[in-house]
């Protein structure tokens, strides 16, 4: 199992090369200075990511502020610099509209099934497109690819009557079963195994008298843990935040997005209630930012969303 | 792939080759094989078939197959309530082309998208060339770029329906404090455009000036230090170098970008949650999957929001199309260019070595030493070190 292990590692790191910075080397440095090319840059700089910073975290703060306000910070002519101290009372207000909790334990259900679903069943595939040969591999593997940019979010009427027919609106099930499985996650497991596996691992596994599911088991599923966790990140991310679905399947037991539209759906729109409920629910994806920011960042910069 | 695992069909032909496996052969002539090998034959066989199943059959059904029966839908007189009514072939694509209100919410999309994906594209290059220098707090700055990202669509449209309020938004407070006129974002036709393209906009820019930014990562160091031997600054170097080297990244940024902007929902969706009609009072800013949802879930009507469905699937499948010629014509020409520059480097490397370029480099005798000793770091440079000895 040493092998294994040395193989895990360095796939580990190789894997993300396109991630990773291209560190020059000692060498390098002085005479790329020389030229200008790895100069320490100048204030402007700074300038710009200041600025970039603040159009990314404003929006955010001002919700805060907004939030955590009574009504009258909304009409003030400048907009206030600092929270008021209604937070509570606001988010209150939410508790009282709409079933926070229960759509929070609903999204967290919902996000860690289908995420749990499509990480197994992408790593199984992609593991076999990846290193095992059989008949139709190639033609399979061209079907997926395929399939990557079809819309199958445009399938919801079909989908939604089979719902209504087998009585599944209203409950989660409805929810996870369309997005159980992604062409994606098939690709991007396969595009990372076959690189970091080595076919003799493998043979050597099953010379050793190793059945096919505990070679994948053993070897495979070590090799592909990096790129299981980047898959998984994403995939609940993309669940959690989903919304069209789940409106139509499941308003009355809803998931957390849901639940959060429903504030604004009052005829009366109190927007300090509404901007609460919107920290509010921020609040768990920016918890699973501070956690695992750079594992976003390696993840988006290996292309691991889009491809 | 040269070495995978190959079913053993060698083993299962009745004569095998192996020495082995021909005195096994000799002692049970009856049962060439034991109950654990025919076994442990199968497995080989049709595990792959096994593990790949899971997928498949899942995909087909909640992927592929509401997709092709929305088709069928399409094809009929079909209301939610009543169910599916008589057949009336394309009628249901007909009448949709010829609906004012579907050509409406297809102007609305693409001009929503198009407000969305130029200054988006400009914006996200700007940013990764920022972030592409050797800035202090690398990870806080590529963090504080992506914040919006974690921000779920719901929740922006729900902070930016109230940034772009009419009466008390932030936007407008802003302006009629410094004496402008304030301006109807959810009444207008553009002014609503711009504040659903600037929701999207401030969710995807700092995740697509990423993308950019490893593919700029990815370009070689060496191209821009040959290039500034050459004399060539900072603005000429990213203009001809950077740009030219992460096209195919630009291309993918934009066609990913096409179809999820061609699909926009949630954010018009929630943009004014007073009007009843999705898409605003007068359909301002009513999307074509917008119009759709209004069409099969409100009024009700299923073969015709099929209908449109289909349509923009094969709109959608068209700029797939294109973006795979395009890819293709691109990756070809890089191929060709990247060959060239490998040559250049070549004879750069030859000429370093003969000692007659060492000037061209002030103060650098002993660095380029390291230069030609130190393997560079993208692809076709593992091809060199061989050339050179050839050489």
């Amino acid at each position: 199992m040493t092998a294994t292990k040395a193989v895990v590692t360095s796939g580990a790191t190789g894997g993300r090369g396109r991630g990773r910075d291209l560190a020059p080397s000692r060498h390098d440095a002085p005479r790329r200075r020389a030229l200008g090319i790895e100069r320490r840059p100048g204030w402007l700089t700074y300038t710009l990511l200041g600025v970039f910073f603040v159009a990314g975290a404003y929006p955010l703060y001002w919700s805060f502020i907004i939030g955590s306000s009574d009504k009258s910070a909304l009409t003030s002519t400048w907009p206030p610099l600092l929270p008021g101290g209604q937070f509570w009372t606001n988010v209150g207000e939410v508790l009282d509209t709409v079933p926070f909790w229960l759509a929070l334990g609903n999204s967290i259900i919902v996000a860690s099934v289908i995420t749990l679903s499509v990480v197994s069943f992408s790593t199984l595939a992609g593991y076999a497109f990846a290193k095992l040969r059989f008949r139709g591999r190639e033609g399979l593997m061209v079907f997926v690819i395929a399939t990557l940019a079809v819309p199958t979010q445009l399938g919801i009427i079909p989908l939604f009557m089979l719902m209504k027919q087998f009585g599944w609106t209203g409950t989660l099930g409805a929810v996870i079963v369309p997005t159980l499985v992604t062409a994606f996650g098939v690709f991007f497991m396969r595009q990372y195994l076959v690189d970091v596996i080595p076919d003799e691992l493998i043979e050597a596994a099953r010379v050793d008298g190793a059945s096919m599911i505990s070679t994948f088991w053993h070897v495979g599923v070590p090799a592909a843990r990096p790129a299981m966790a980047i898959l998984g990140l994403f995939t609940f991310m993309t669940a959690w935040t989903d919304y069209l679905w789940p409106l139509l399947v499941v308003p009355q037991n809803p998931t957390l997005q849901v639940a959060l539209s429903q504030l604004q759906s009052a005829r009366y729109v109190d927007y300090s209630v509404v901007l609460a409920g919107a920290v509010l629910a921020t609040l768990p994806l920016l918890i699973l930012f501070i956690i695992a920011g750079k594992q976003l960042i390696s993840g988006i910069m290996a292309g691991a969303v889009k491809g | 792939m040269t070495s995978t695992i190959t079913p053993p069909t060698e083993a299962a032909s009745p004569t095998p080759s192996g020495s082995a496996k021909r005195d096994r052969a000799r002692t049970e002539p009856r049962t060439p094989l034991t109950t654990r090998q025919r076994l442990s034959r199968w497995d080989v066989r049709y595990s792959p078939y096994l593990y790949i199943a899971p997928f498949f059959v899942l995909f087909g059904l909640v992927g592929l197959f509401p997709l092709g029966y929305t088709f069928v839908v399409s094809l009929n007189d079909w209301n939610l309530l009543t169910g599916p009514g008589e057949w009336i072939g394309l009628q249901n694509f007909t009448d949709e082309l010829t609906d004012p209100l579907f050509w409406n919410s297809l102007f609305n999309t693409f001009s929503i998208f198009l407000l969305s994906a130029v200054p988006q594209l400009i914006a996200a290059i700007v940013i990764a060339a920022v972030l592409d220098q050797n800035i202090r707090a690398k990870t806080f700055w590529r963090l504080s770029v992506i914040l919006p990202y974690v921000v779920t669509p719901v929740a922006v449209a729900l902070i930016f329906s109230n940034v772009f309020g009419e009466k008390y938004g932030l936007i407008n407070n802003l302006l009629t404090t410094i004496g402008a006129d304030p301006v109807m974002w959810k009444t207008e036709t553009l002014p609503s455009h711009i504040a659903i393209a600037t929701m999207v906009n401030w969710r995807w820019t700092g995740y697509n000036a990423l993308i950019l930014l490893a593919a700029m990562q990815a370009v070689p160091k060496d191209i821009h230090e040959a290039a500034a031997i050459d004399g060539a600054g900072a603005v000429r170097r990213f203009f001809s170098v950077t740009i030219p080297s992460i096209k195919p990244t630009i291309v993918f940024v934009v066609i990913t970008a096409t179809i999820g902007g061609l699909q926009i929902f949630t954010e018009p969706k929630l943009f004014n949650a007073t009007s009843s009609i999705p898409g605003g009072p007068q359909r301002q800013y009513q999307t074509t999957v917008l119009y759709l949802w209004d069409l099969a879930f409100n009024r009700q009507d299923f073969g015709k929001a099929s209908a449109v469905a289909w349509i923009l699937f094969l709109i959608i499948v068209a700029i797939g199309l294109v973006n795979f010629w395009l890819s293709r014509r691109i990756a070809g020409a890089e191929a060709k260019s990247a060959k060239r520059r490998t040559r250049r480097r070549l004879d750069a490397h030859a000429a370093t070595r003969a000692g007659a370029s060492l000037a061209a480099v002030p103060g650098a005798g002993g660095v380029t030493g390291a230069m030609v000793a130190e393997p560079t770091l993208d692809d076709d440079s593992l091809e060199e070190p061989s050339r050179e000895d050839r050489a």
